[in-house]
């Protein structure tokens, strides 16, 4: 898509097409998906734009069951794969995306997050943290999870998410929600062919004579051996753990209540900051951007600092364990947030750091 | 792998293609599945196309089969053997791609996919081998149980009025215009093995054209979940299964 004469590429673009033409960009090879409300535009865009991408595959899967064993395919036999889905088909794919991790197909997945449980709704929520971060499918494995909290970052996490699947031979997933995934930005869209296309010797290309069989499995049937494959995927993600945090700390030099958000609500706890500060509440944001490998240490660094941490989620409360895991209790920690679709306002957040901090600082 | 124990002057005038590895096959004595497994690798063998083929295997009694098949191989999920091809053959379009399945698997929890793949004409070979059980998990009824059929979930034998009918999937199947050649074969008589292998190179040459799916049903036997041994069991698949599922092409190429 268009010259831009060496001038950076700026858009105006919905968070799904930005997200979908990142992909492109991106040198995907395959893309699988299935319709779902947030998350449409993604297939729509890719199948718009499959003409000028002759060398992509696009395909309209019957299901988000049959689209994640498609990614698992293709993925095995070596193409940079991505797969687009909303919490309920999610849920589908769980089956799927612990396959993956067992057999440490690289892949990038994308969940735009609607409000749930069940059917739901088709408004933006936090709800599959747990579903993400914690495990979801069955069997012990993590997922790489990044958390973009911007059109811009919709586009970024695209290329980190390749990279880093690809680098750990892992699943990685974008956990956007709803109102990412609809509202638009200004982006700046990198330039095709930035990532280099992967090679790997264990893909299912065809047995040259020159090498044994690749084989692409998940079932080792003698518990002696499944021990040391999960011995050998725990290994990875503890190297993941110290080499993948990603973390944003904003006004936390000089705060007083640390709030703890990811994705949208890190952008809507922003604005309770100023609002804060404007009272002379000192607040701060950290924001992980990473989910997994989750920031530990950078929130347990403030445990010093701080009066309080805050957790603010669109559920009922989920990172905030995570959070508390951090704080080890030597801080208290709170948690206010909504759920089922609906998203906190920057006053009802700052309402509750109100509860928390009644005076101005600690002088 | 060659044979150099020869006693001189005598020749070597049936082998084991090199396609298939030393690996001892689980399967139990009488199962058609080790058969199957010989033939589909031995037109693999012959065809030269070995470096150009990538198989998925199922879940079921088969599941094993990467362990015997000595070419590039991907375990699937359960059902989803279809798809994972699927996403094999989009990315390598140039390869040979089939997919391995048993009943359970291919009929009862991947009916979607089956459908959708044949339906969407992916240029690949699914083979089928229907023995009206669930081997691996201990002999349960499967969608292509026969009536009256007695299996350790239907222990007084399968009845519609509860239990369904016995799925012709190869019917349905060959309904669908993504369908290219469709054909129900066995491999319980040598004659019938030699039919079987000739239908799995038609099916490689037509995915070479590109003419669509190609499925094989294999109506075969399971002497342990059928309690039977392997000459009755061969007896019981003539006398009960053929007639439900006749033998022959169902969709042929003119």
């Amino acid at each position: 898509m268009g010259n831009t004469n060496g001038n950076p590429d700026v858009r105006l673009m919905k968070g799904n097409e930005a997200l979908a033409e990142a992909a492109l960009r991106a040198g995907m090879k395959a893309y699988f998906g299935y319709p779902i409300t947030p998350q449409s535009e993604v297939l729509e865009y890719l199948t718009a734009h499959a003409p000028e991408h002759p060398e992509v595959v696009i395909l309209q899967a019957e299901s988000e069951v049959a689209a994640i064993n498609m990614i698992y395919g293709a993925s095995g036999a070596g193409a940079r794969v991505m797969i687009t889905s909303s919490s309920p088909g999610i849920s589908l794919m769980m089956e799927g995306i612990s396959y993956m991790a067992s057999a440490q197909l690289p892949a990038l997945i994308v969940n735009v997050q609607r409000g749930g449980p069940g059917l739901g709704t088709i408004q933006p929520s936090q709800g599959d943290y747990f579903q993400a971060v914690k495990g979801g499918g069955h069997g012990d494995y993590r997922l790489i999870v990044l958390a973009p909290a911007s059109v811009q970052e919709m586009v970024d996490h695209v290329f980190e998410g390749f990279r880093l699947s690809e680098k750990y031979r892992n699943p990685a997933m974008i956990l956007a929600d709803g109102a990412l995934g609809q509202m638009m930005e200004k982006v700046v869209l990198p330039p095709a062919g930035s990532l280099a296309p992967p090679d790997f010797a264990w893909a299912t290309s065809g047995k040259s004579a020159t090498r044994d069989r690749n084989v692409v499995t998940s079932l080792f049937i003698q518990p002696e051996r499944m021990e040391q494959i999960n011995l050998a995927l725990q290994a990875k993600y503890r190297t993941i753990e110290e080499a993948e945090v990603r973390c944003e700390s904003i006004g936390m030099d000089d705060a007083d209540v640390a709030l703890v958000a990811f994705g949208l609500t890190s952008r809507i706890c922003q604005k309770t900051m100023e609002l804060a500060r404007a009272k002379g509440i000192k607040v701060g944001l950290i924001r992980p951007i990473t989910l997994f490998p989750f920031p530990y240490t950078v929130v347990r660094s403030y445990v010093d600092r701080v009066e309080a941490f805050l957790t603010v989620e669109m559920n009922a409360g989920q990172m905030v364990e995570d959070v508390r895991l951090a704080v080890e209790g030597d801080r208290p920690v709170h948690f206010t947030g909504r759920m089922g679709g609906m998203i906190p306002t920057p006053e009802e957040i700052l309402a509750k750091v109100e509860t928390i901090v009644h005076q101005p600082a600690k002088a | 792998m060659e044979n150099t124990m020869i006693p001189e002057g005598m020749e070597v005038v049936y082998k084991k293609p090199q396609t298939l590895t030393d690996t001892p096959m689980h399967y139990c004595p009488g199962c058609g599945h080790g058969v199957i497994h010989k033939i589909l690798m031995e037109v693999i063998d012959e065809m030269g196309i070995q470096s150009e083929t990538i198989g998925i295997a199922p879940v079921g009694c088969s599941v094993f089969a990467y362990d015997y098949m000595n070419v590039d191989m991907q375990e699937a999920a359960h059902g989803r053997a279809s798809a994972v091809a699927t996403g094999v053959k989009r990315v390598r379009p140039h390869k040979f791609v089939y997919s391995y399945q048993g009943d359970g698997d291919l009929a009862a929890i991947g009916t979607g996919e089956t459908i959708h793949t044949v339906n969407r004409g992916e240029n690949i070979l699914m083979l089928f081998v229907n023995n009206g059980i669930y081997g691996m998990t201990g002999g349960q009824m499967a969608p292509t149980s026969l009536l009256g059929m007695k299996t350790s979930t239907s222990p007084f034998g399968r009845e519609a009025s509860t239990m369904g009918y016995p799925l012709k999937i190869t019917e349905l199947v060959a309904q669908l215009p993504g369908a290219y050649y469709v054909t129900r074969q066995s491999v319980h008589t040598t004659a019938n093995v030699r039919k079987l292998k000739k239908a799995i190179e038609a099916s490689f040459r037509y995915q070479k054209e590109k003419k669509g799916t190609c499925f094989i049903e294999v109506v075969s036997n399971c002497p342990s979940g059928w309690k039977m041994t392997p000459i009755e069991a061969n007896e019981w698949l003539e006398k009960n299964m053929f007639p439900y599922y006749p033998l022959g092409d169902l969709k042929a190429p003119k």
